[in-house]
């Protein structure tokens, strides 16, 4: 079968991984790229997803998502052996990696998971990789040991303090933007609020700062413009100029706003998706 | 019904008689398209225009005055052998008349309905001439729609030549592509067309309405090709699954027909253009047409705005149709904000009337200088500045010129964007070596052929903006020069 679902973990209480069979996105993809998904052909929604890793021998990709609505509580349901309804990619241009020197990789939440193929090429590339990442809480910290594994440096924080720092992730980013020699260049990728006051904070100390956008999307190949974000005062579509901006020319504070565009229908498909009753009334046997 | 009926009887005998005249052809009425209540078909997605009766078409086929010159071909962009045809209707020979268009074009029940006849075609009818008046010329689109729908023999597909053994990649499942791929494989080569959507169709699933072109009658045309033998592979992005180098030196392809379309839809540059509720038409009809918006919550899970009141932008056919979508989507109130005035819109007349019957209100001669937005970036409000004609500008209209101080505002909560589109970079970004001109369209010469040998280019991606037909008419040159190239 087609994009057939290979391994399935549960990361956290709503985050999940999928393996899925997608060979010609495996061989062509590239760090910072993402895909189109959709659960089923016919009525899915189409879903951007980052590429959270890739087995261009097995013709694997790996796909780390957060269940916040209808889709993505139907692609938590998967099994191994079950099939996405398509994936398509890769989209989006790759992370241009080269030897800086020393990087910082900021990654909150679900954002860990498309940061990690790009710390690991970073790495790869001979640069001094200092991460760090963080969660709400500890529950909700995915892909430590990974970063562990590979980091020069790692610092982990929690919102709550209940594993690692008790803190925000601006604020050891604060304190490695402070060393002497500064850092050469700060990738961010977490919710939009942290990578807007992630952005505040490296401006501070005048160090270019990637981020990589994950906006609403329809197409994700240029056409519908759905994605469109004001960067330096102009309008690009974060399909085909992304989605990685530097993140001192974001407007986060309109972006924001952008992303909860469906809100109100997506909860309502949500809500429906969760609490399926029949309308028929077929579960209402014997009642008059 | 019954009139045209004895009418048509009253003609056939006179034919038999030999006492048919020109000047006779002259005095059939020409025959109205039939349409859907416009009050109840703003409430369905079904098709608007329902087709010529037999009767009607037959007569509508004698208005024909076969011209020996044919003027009327040398205004189709596939050449479709069209006084024969008309010949066939009048004689009652609808396969016969169905076979000579599919000579030349393999879409006819697509372009019976989307080709802009009156600007192609029928503008060179000798009738519409005489009568001075090109709404009177042989409705030459609607013949070749009546004879497409009434084919109950679907599984008539094109001859194939024996295989060449050669490989051609068509990228992009849109009209262009779509003949491309057929002429190509008549040839006998193994011809794959490559998909970024999830559906093949292009522009036809994505961007025209259900209620102008329904899907099935594209889906039959793609079974055609597919029983012809050509693959379609979906989700399969050309420049970012494979780059078109891999594709002609690992994977064994000879040519390569670039058929991309529409790009980057383009935006005003003005203020509020980020607001939530703010749509660019390729955006809005395509959550709406190929994503099933309408279905939301029962059976499709795109969602599209829940509008009141909304503004279309711009006066061409793809405006018509997001105005056209946002009345069947339950829009109480419907405005198309028109810089110019209504006789400069390149929309076609039909459908500028189609909108009007169904209650779109049209604000000519008007045009947004900022967008409004509440405290949550929602869209509130088109402030608009009222324009009067200047002297004609290059594209031969007349220049829209604002009326400083005439500002007023349009309460919406949705604006639909529809001025056209700039190129897609994708091809671009991923073939460096092909040669682009500085709009990023892809430079051709007369047979379609690009800057690198065996790779060929048509439709929008060559043209900028064009329509269906005249995709299709580069589709039919590239593929020609192909299978010359292939031999």
């Amino acid at each position: 079968m087609a994009f057939e679902v290979i391994k399935k973990e549960q990361l956290s209480e709503n985050v999940f991984m999928l393996v899925v069979k997608a060979p010609l996105v495996a061989r062509a993809r590239k760090a910072g790229q993402f895909v189109i998904v959709a659960v089923d052909e016919e009525g899915g929604e189409r879903i951007p997803l980052t590429i959270a890793g890739a087995d261009s021998d097995q013709g694997t990709i790996r796909l780390i998502f957060q269940r916040v609505g209808k889709s993505t509580a139907q692609m938590a349901q998967f099994e191994k052996g079950d099939s996405l309804g398509y994936v398509a990619g890769p989209l989006g241009c790759p992370t241009h990696i080269e030897n800086v020197g020393t990087v910082v990789c900021v990654g909150g939440g679900i954002g860990n998971a498309p940061l990690l193929p790009i710390a690991m090429a970073l790495k790869k590339a001979g640069n001094k990789v200092i991460s760090i990442i963080g969660a709400r809480t500890k529950e909700l910290l995915i892909l430590e040991d990974e970063f562990g594994d590979l980091s020069d440096e790692l610092v982990v924080v929690t919102d709550d303090g209940s594993y690692g720092r008790k803190a925000l992730v601006t604020e050891p980013l604060k304190e490695v933007c402070s060393c002497d020699p500064k850092p050469d260049l700060v990738i961010v990728i977490g919710p939009t609020i942290m990578m807007k006051f992630c952005c505040e904070t490296t401006k501070e100390f005048n160090i270019s700062t990637q981020v990589s956008l994950n906006t609403i999307m329809v197409d994700g190949t240029g056409m519908c413009g759905g994605c469109r974000v004001e960067v330096g005062g102009k309008t690009k579509f974060v399909c085909v100029d992304g989605p990685e901006f530097d993140g001192h020319e974001v407007n986060f504070d309109v972006m924001m706003k952008r992303m909860g565009a469906y809100k109100d229908l997506e909860k309502k498909a949500y809500d429906q998706f969760k609490g399926h009753k029949c309308r028929i009334g077929l579960d209402k046997k014997g009642k008059d | 019904m019954a009139d045209k009926e004895s009418m048509l009887k009253e003609i056939y005998e006179k034919q038999k008689a030999g006492l048919f005249k020109t000047k006779d052809r002259y005095e059939i009425p020409s025959q109205d398209m039939p349409v859907q209540d416009p009050v109840e078909r703003s409430s369905n997605v079904g098709e608007v225009a329902l087709g010529y009766t037999e009767t009607q078409a037959r007569l509508e086929a004698l208005r024909c005055l076969q011209c020996k010159n044919e003027p009327c071909v040398k205004g189709c962009p596939v050449g479709i052998r069209i006084r024969d045809f008309i010949t066939a209707i009048a004689e009652g020979d609808f396969k016969e008349s169905l076979s000579i268009i599919k000579e030349n074009s393999l879409l006819p029940a697509v372009c019976g309905r989307v080709c802009p006849q009156e600007a192609q075609c029928q503008k060179h009818c000798t009738v519409g001439k005489k009568f001075n008046d090109v709404s009177k010329s042989v409705s030459i689109g609607r013949l070749e729609r009546f004879v497409a729908d009434i084919d109950d023999d679907n599984d008539s597909v094109p001859e194939v030549a024996p295989s060449t053994g050669k490989k051609v990649a068509v990228i992009g499942c849109g009209p262009g592509g779509i003949v491309v791929a057929a002429d190509a494989r008549r040839a006998g080569h193994d011809v794959t067309i490559f998909e970024a959507f999830h559906k093949p169709g292009g522009v036809l699933v994505y961007g025209i309405p259900e209620f102008r072109l329904p899907k099935s009658i594209v889906r039959e045309e793609i079974d055609i090709l597919k029983k012809m033998g050509v693959n379609i592979v979906c989700n399969f992005i050309v420049g970012r699954t494979r780059t078109i180098n891999e594709l002609m030196t690992e994977d064994g392809f000879d040519a390569v027909y670039i058929g991309v379309g529409a790009g980057l839809p383009s935006f005003m540059g003005i203020e509020g253009e980020h607001l939530v509720g703010v749509y660019s038409a390729n955006e809005y009809l395509t959550r709406a047409n190929l994503m099933k918006a309408y279905d939301f919550g029962s059976g499709a899970d795109t969602p599209i705005a829940m509008s009141k009141n909304v503004a279309v932008l711009g006066g061409g056919n793809v405006a018509m149709d997001s105005a056209r979508t946002a009345i069947r989507l339950g829009a109480e109130n419907v405005y198309l904000v028109y810089r110019r005035s209504e006789k400069e819109m390149p929309a076609r007349l039909e459908e500028v009337h189609h909108a009007k019957e169904e209650g779109i209100e049209f604000c000519t001669l008007q045009n947004p200088k900022r967008i409004l937005g509440d405290e949550n970036c929602n869209v509130i409000g088109i402030e608009c500045l009222r324009y009067e004609l200047g002297e004609p500008d290059d594209s031969g209209r007349c220049r829209p010129v604002p009326i400083d101080g005439s500002e007023f505002v349009i309460d919406i909560d949705t604006l639909i964007v529809a001025i056209g589109n700039g190129s897609n970079p994708l091809i671009q970004q991923t073939t460096p070596e092909l040669e682009f001109n500085k709009w990023g369209n892809v430079v051709v010469d007369e047979n379609c052929k690009t800057s690198i040998d065996g790779i060929y280019a048509g439709g929008d991606i060559v043209l900028g903006a064009a329509t269906v037909i005249l995709a299709m008419g580069q589709g039919r040159t590239a593929a020609a020069a192909i299978n010359k190239y292939l031999i």
